[in-house]
């Protein structure tokens, strides 16, 4: 995945500054953080509060809420199987096993090499199932030999 | 030279467009072929993607579904001169998966360039927006009433009535939003129209904003769907340098213009007034109604709200006028609409064709029954918050109305297929747990409900004081329906009971 740069209050605040002035905008400038920095670090919380005239609680309700949103670093990799029904009539559910044993967690865990595993609910790719997001990248018509291969292509890109 | 179309679809390069186009431009000019490479839409048969096509003298020919293995064997036989070859599916405008269908909304999709502003206009782009601004607002506003076009999100609530709302209410801001959250599963039309033709979604969102007066629009885009949001992103930047947005649509010296806002990974924000908060900036909790998003929307000004392939309708509605868009379709379900065949589907893609058509062409039809080659034991219409049918009882016919009386719904017209191997109770058990994990928050039934729901499920299916726990089951899901303020904790029930009530032998019962 793409390097982030590193968190800096600096940074952050520049970031912010960018957003303040458009209409509606904590969600959007938690966004713009963490797409700079990868995740939006804890100090975001009351630099966003005080520069959108926020309340902290309100910042911080935005940024639990919402599944995008993550608050430690972001992974290497991160694998998100499709499990809504269009993908489990075709066989997610023997899709994410395979992957949680490639990768030695469940699901919703990082593996020791920092390769996230996430379920996600839909990617709009329900003809051609089972899905997968990698790397932001749409997979279709994913076997459990595939997951496989996708996931040794990701370790070995961080090797 | 030679036009050579590999769709640029996220579906398509979801199983390797990318490489195959490549690979064909390559293996083109190796062989002394200069070819044109346009990235369009998918036309939908996502069966046969990665879908190649090519423009001989204006026919455009088929070939699918193609792997990088099948390039060089696909121009050794000639296809940049339409060949026979056994990928070759003969002229795509005679296929007939598709010539059986009513293209309306789709019209334009796979067979453009998405982007090209020649090739929209060449294909009616525009037509309905032109005419609209030689109409009086009112005017406008009383052809999309006349049309009976309805909202395609899943409420099925006519737009005209929401338009006039907006046009009559009184107010220095209006807004126009349209809610391309598209989260159910089993639906992909939305993207695949924003990838496909993005240019129909903006016209229709211009006439809407010019209509009811309203000066912005935002299109709230998942961001489950990246693809989308460039594709969005860089039509918006050419409508603005064309002229189709911005101070002065079409030199008419008023102001539309346009803003995708990307969600964050909550299905819920697709109920338009959790939209709507998670718009504002804040979690995306649902609003109570009234008052109506079309009176008090965004920012509490009043906003026109409609999905996707609503809006994308509108410039046909405009363009072709009421009476023709009205002449399509049955009863009080006008136009066409988009069904969506997905799960496990031998033909699986978009039918775009008027109301009425049956569940069971569309499922046997068209999609050829399950990609297994297993016998068809389930269909689940309208996404997770939609009831199971059983393959027995596909004879009802796709509309709002024939739809609600089988007790069922149409949503957003997704249509998901499961074969013999399903665990129905499982399917229960899921809904359950979807609605846990996706809920709000905001009311007690949905949020703790759900929980429960996925225990006392659990109980059943281990057999644990089995007759109790059914009724307990039953008292929930009577408490969720009833007492849930938007549909996410309303409608879990439909799809628990209708697995229920038809599959009892899958919940340790009798069958």
């Amino acid at each position: 995945m793409s390097a982030f740069a590193p968190w800096t209050t600096e940074r952050a605040e520049a970031v912010v500054t960018q957003c303040a002035s458009r209409p509606g905008p904590v969600l959007l400038t938690l966004q713009a953080l963490q797409l700079e920095f990868g995740y939006v670090h804890p100090d975001a919380v009351p630099l966003v509060a005080r520069s959108l005239n926020v309340s902290r609680a309100e910042v911080h309700g935005v940024l639990t809420y919402y599944h995008d949103l993550r608050t430690s670093p972001a992974p290497a990799h991160s694998v998100r199987i499709c499990v809504a029904e269009a993908c489990q009539s075709v066989g997610s559910r023997d899709l994410m096993h395979r992957a949680e044993s490639e990768l030695g967690v469940s699901v919703g865990e990082r593996s020791s090499d920092t390769i996230d595993l996430e379920a996600v609910y839909c990617l709009g790719n329900c003809a051609l199932g089972p899905a997968a997001l990698v790397d932001g990248q749409l997979l279709g018509r994913l076997s459990p030999p595939q997951m496989s291969e996708v996931i040794a292509a990701l370790r070995s890109e961080t090797a | 030279m030679i036009t050579v179309y590999v769709p640029g679809d996220s579906a398509a390069r979801s199983v390797g467009a990318d490489t195959i186009a490549t690979h064909l431009v390559a293996g083109a000019a190796a062989r002394g072929h200069d070819v044109r490479l346009v990235r369009n839409g998918s036309r939908g048969m996502l069966w046969l993607e990665p879908f190649v096509e090519v423009d001989v003298n204006g026919t455009r020919f088929g070939y699918g579904p193609v792997t990088s293995d099948d390039v060089d064997s696909l121009l050794d036989a000639g296809i940049l001169e339409g060949a026979h070859h056994p990928l070759a599916h003969g002229t795509v405008d005679q296929i007939e998966w598709l010539a059986r269908q009513q293209r309306v909304t789709f019209a334009r999709v796979g067979v453009i360039d998405p982007l090209s502003v020649a090739d929209y206009e060449a294909h009616g782009g525009l037509a309905g927006l032109r005419r609209a601004l030689t109409l009086a607002d009112e005017d406008v506003v009383a052809e999309v009433l006349a049309s009976g076009l309805r909202g395609r999100g899943g409420a099925g609530f006519p737009a005209g009535i929401k338009w006039r709302t907006v046009l009559e209410a009184q107010s220095d801001q209006k807004y126009v939003c349209c809610n391309a959250d598209e989260g159910d599963s089993g639906t992909f039309a939305d993207r695949m129209l924003m990838e496909g033709d993005p240019f129909t979604l903006l016209e229709g969102m211009t006439i809407a904003g010019l209509s009811v007066g309203a000066t912005q629009g935002y299109v709230y885009l998942r961001s489950e769907y990246p693809d989308a949001i460039t594709r969005l992103n860089e039509a918006i930047t050419i409508a603005r340098t064309e002229g189709w947005l911005g101070n002065d649509v079409l030199g008419s010296g008023r102001v539309f213009d346009v803003e995708v806002r990307e969600g964050a990974g909550s299905y819920v924000c697709g109920e338009e007034t959790a939209m709507l908060e998670s718009l504002e900036g804040r979690r995306g909790m649902v609003r109570p109604k009234p008052p109506v998003p079309a009176l008090q929307g965004l920012f509490g000004k009043p906003t026109v709200i409609n999905n996707v392939l609503t809006l994308a309708s509108v410039p046909m509605v405009l363009a072709d006028g009421a009476s023709a868009y009205q002449s399509l379709g049955t009863g009080r379900s006008r136009g066409t609409q988009v069904f969506q065949l997905a799960g496990n589907i031998a033909r699986g893609g978009i039918v775009e064709t008027a109301f009425g058509v049956s569940l069971s062409e569309l499922v046997n039809d068209f999609g050829a029954g399950t990609r297994s080659g297993r016998p068809v034991r389930a269909v689940q219409v309208g996404g997770p918050l939609g009831a199971y049918l059983r393959a027995d009882a596909l004879d009802v016919a796709m509309d709002y109305e024939a739809l609600a009386d089988a007790g069922a719904m149409l949503g957003h017209g997704g249509i998901v297929v499961f074969d013999d191997t399903v665990d129905m109770a499982q399917q229960a058990r899921f809904a359950m747990e979807f609605c846990a994990v996706e809920s709000c928050g905001k009311c007690t039934p949905c949020r703790i409900g759900s929980r429960r729901g996925v225990e006392v499920i659990d109980r059943v299916i281990a057999g644990v004081d089995r007759e109790a726990n059914l009724m307990l089951l039953d008292d929930l899901c009577t408490l969720m329906t009833d007492g849930s303020l938007c549909a996410m904790g309303g409608l879990t029930p439909l799809p628990v009971r209708s697995a229920l009530r038809q599959w009892p032998e899958d919940f340790g019962g009798n069958s």
